[in-house]
């Protein structure tokens, strides 16, 4: 006997769209979950007071001054290795073996898990380099750990700047690095700048990294060699130990509000660049 | 003048541009300078085949977690590849394009909400569930398994989205002509285009859930057995890892991070098939 394809197609309508509605209800149950736990513990006190007894009361202003501090050091680390790549890649090559080992290089480091960052950047640079857990080794871990993102979302916005604009350049008697500064990466800014958001995104969810690389002390950093906790390994030990679920929730809030505040604003830079490419 | 300026810089980014496949190499040196040697004295038997881990007692056999990751990983994929897919089908081929272009933003959002989050629910919410319904002590390997399905649902279902709307329209329009349905298109037509991407989506996933770390230790129980049944506590390659690299020396260190080769290995294949799906999917165009 045959099904109709009526049927299929009817039962193909209802079976994917239950599976997407699940889908969608799970992972927003997920952050509504968190955001209505968590936000009534958010105050400003939360965010201003420091911890006290290991979180169990207090606030989480080192964690919130840590993260900031580790993800912007690990952005400044990444960011001219990446565009500097990137630059390579789009303008100072023709596609060749060397490039396409490049490329095959970012594309696996790109698929490391986190775990094996952490323990690289415990052995190299905590263990080896002897710079002991801190702000630096954290930043240069996680710096590795970003550095294929950029590369790839920098040499995508470069690709994108037609043509024209660097032959307008060159004619003019512009060099090639000439043409570089002044016409391909102003244009390809906006492209990068989703990069760098994408990765800040990453850096502050990031856990197993920073926990064996910037270490877990509660304190406001004086030096890049000081440990720092952030948010993300605050929230992990909070629980792991059970020592609050109340803070816990509450830098759950205060962690996915950032992360989804980056993710939100390069989400909206890359259109509205994909916007004016297109125009 | 100008033209050897020209050199310079080039020869300046071609070093900067070895910074990425260094960092590799530079990874993949000290993880296996540590814990490659340290195989080779204990032999593989004894450190993949055996059940036997007790690091005081000098005993380094990592099978049971080379067993639970495999299960857990296979169980996240489980979960997450048909609902992920099912998912990313739906909104791409089903749904009208203004509801997609709310939709995948918000997919791609939640791409970005922290592992240590959905460990957290886990512990929450989902292992309560589980020992009060299934049985056993709540955290297990089926915890574990449905936590990384849903952590990598985003990722797989982002990226199979990509894979359905770089198909051509054409392809589309030409069996809707010859009489096909939706459905019949889509499964018959479009899924056979895009069987490339939806592949790597599926395989980046998967690497996802084998390298989780922190979310796994919070809902898996991690105890140092062989598991039998789904609702048993186990402990995953990443999870000893980073139970135990606080406190471990010698030999102990060196046992984690020959834990950390046999991952990194895994990983390398898992990568290497995904590139090459995708690799394939250019290719096409």
């Amino acid at each position: 006997m045959r099904i109709s394809p009526k049927f299929t197609q009817a039962a193909a309508v209802a079976i994917l769209g239950g599976a997407t509605f699940v889908t969608l209800a799970i992972l927003v149950f997920i952050v509504v979950f968190v955001l209505v736990k968590g936000l009534p513990v958010v105050n400003l006190d939360f965010l201003l007071k420091n911890p006290e007894e290991m979180g169990r009361a207090g606030g989480i202003f080192p964690c919130i001054v840590g993260t900031i501090v580790l993800t912007l050091v690990a952005i400044a680390l990444a960011l001219p290795l990446g565009v500097g790549t990137a630059i390579y890649l789009s303008e100072y090559s023709v596609e060749n073996r060397f490039t396409r080992i490049i490329r095959f290089g970012t594309d696996c480091l790109a698929g490391i898990p986190s775990i094996i960052f952490g323990l690289f950047g415990f052995i190299f640079f905590v263990t080896t380099l002897k710079m002991g857990w801190g702000i630096l080794p954290g930043a240069l871990s996680l710096a590795i750990m970003v550095l294929p993102t950029i590369i790839r979302t920098s040499e995508e916005a470069m690709k994108a700047v037609p043509q024209s604009y660097r032959e307008v350049s060159c004619s003019l008697g512009a060099t090639r690095w000439a043409t570089v500064l002044k016409v391909v990466l102003p244009n390809a800014l906006p492209g990068i700048m989703t990069g760098v958001m994408l990765s800040v995104g990453r850096s502050i969810e990031e856990t197993a990294v920073v926990i064996f690389t910037a270490g877990q002390v509660l304190q406001l950093p004086t030096s890049m060699f000081d440990s720092v906790r952030t948010m993300a390994v605050h929230f992990y030990i909070l629980v792991r130990e059970g020592i609050s679920n109340e803070n816990a929730y509450g830098t759950a809030a205060v962690l996915i509000i950032s992360v989804l505040l980056v993710n939100t604003l390069s989400y909206w830079m890359m259109n509205r660049y994909i916007a004016r490419r297109t125009k | 003048m100008k033209q050897i300026g020209d050199k310079i810089v080039k020869l300046g980014l071609m070093a900067i541009a070895v910074s990425a496949i260094g960092s590799l190499l530079l990874i993949a040196l000290f993880i296996f300078k540590e814990g490659v040697p340290f195989m080779a004295r204990l032999g593989l038997d004894d450190f993949l085949a055996s059940s036997d881990w007790r690091p005081e007692k000098g005993h380094y056999g990592i099978f049971p977690m080379i067993v639970a990751s495999l299960w857990v990983t296979f169980g996240a994929m489980l979960i997450g590849a048909p609902l992920g897919i099912a998912g990313a089908v739906f909104l791409s081929e089903f749904v009208p394009n203004s509801v997609m272009r709310v939709v995948k933003p918000t997919i791609e959002l939640l791409v970005g909400i922290p592992s240590v989050v959905y460990g957290f629910i886990g512990v929450i919410v989902l292992a309560p569930w589980i020992r009060l319904h299934l049985g056993g002590a709540g955290l297990s390997m089926l915890t574990a398994s449905v936590i990384l399905g849903i952590m990598i649902l985003p990722t797989v279902m982002s990226i199979s989205i990509d894979a359905f709307t770089s198909v051509p329209n054409s392809y589309r329009d030409g069996a809707l002509a010859l009489g096909a349905t939706r459905w019949q298109a889509t499964h018959m037509v479009v899924l056979k285009a895009a069987r490339s991407g939806i592949v790597a989506g599926t395989i980046l996933g998967m690497g996802r859930a084998v390298g989780e770390t922190m979310a796994v230790i919070m809902v898996s129980g991690n105890a140092v057995k062989t598991p039998h049944s789904a609702l048993d506590s186990v402990r995953t390659l990443t999870a000893n890892i980073a139970l135990e690299m606080g406190y471990a020396t010698g030999m102990h260190r060196e046992a984690l991070f020959a834990t950390g080769v046999v991952l990194f290995i895994v990983i390398m294949i898992l990568n290497a098939i995904a590139i090459t799906a995708m690799k394939k999917r250019f290719a096409k165009k």
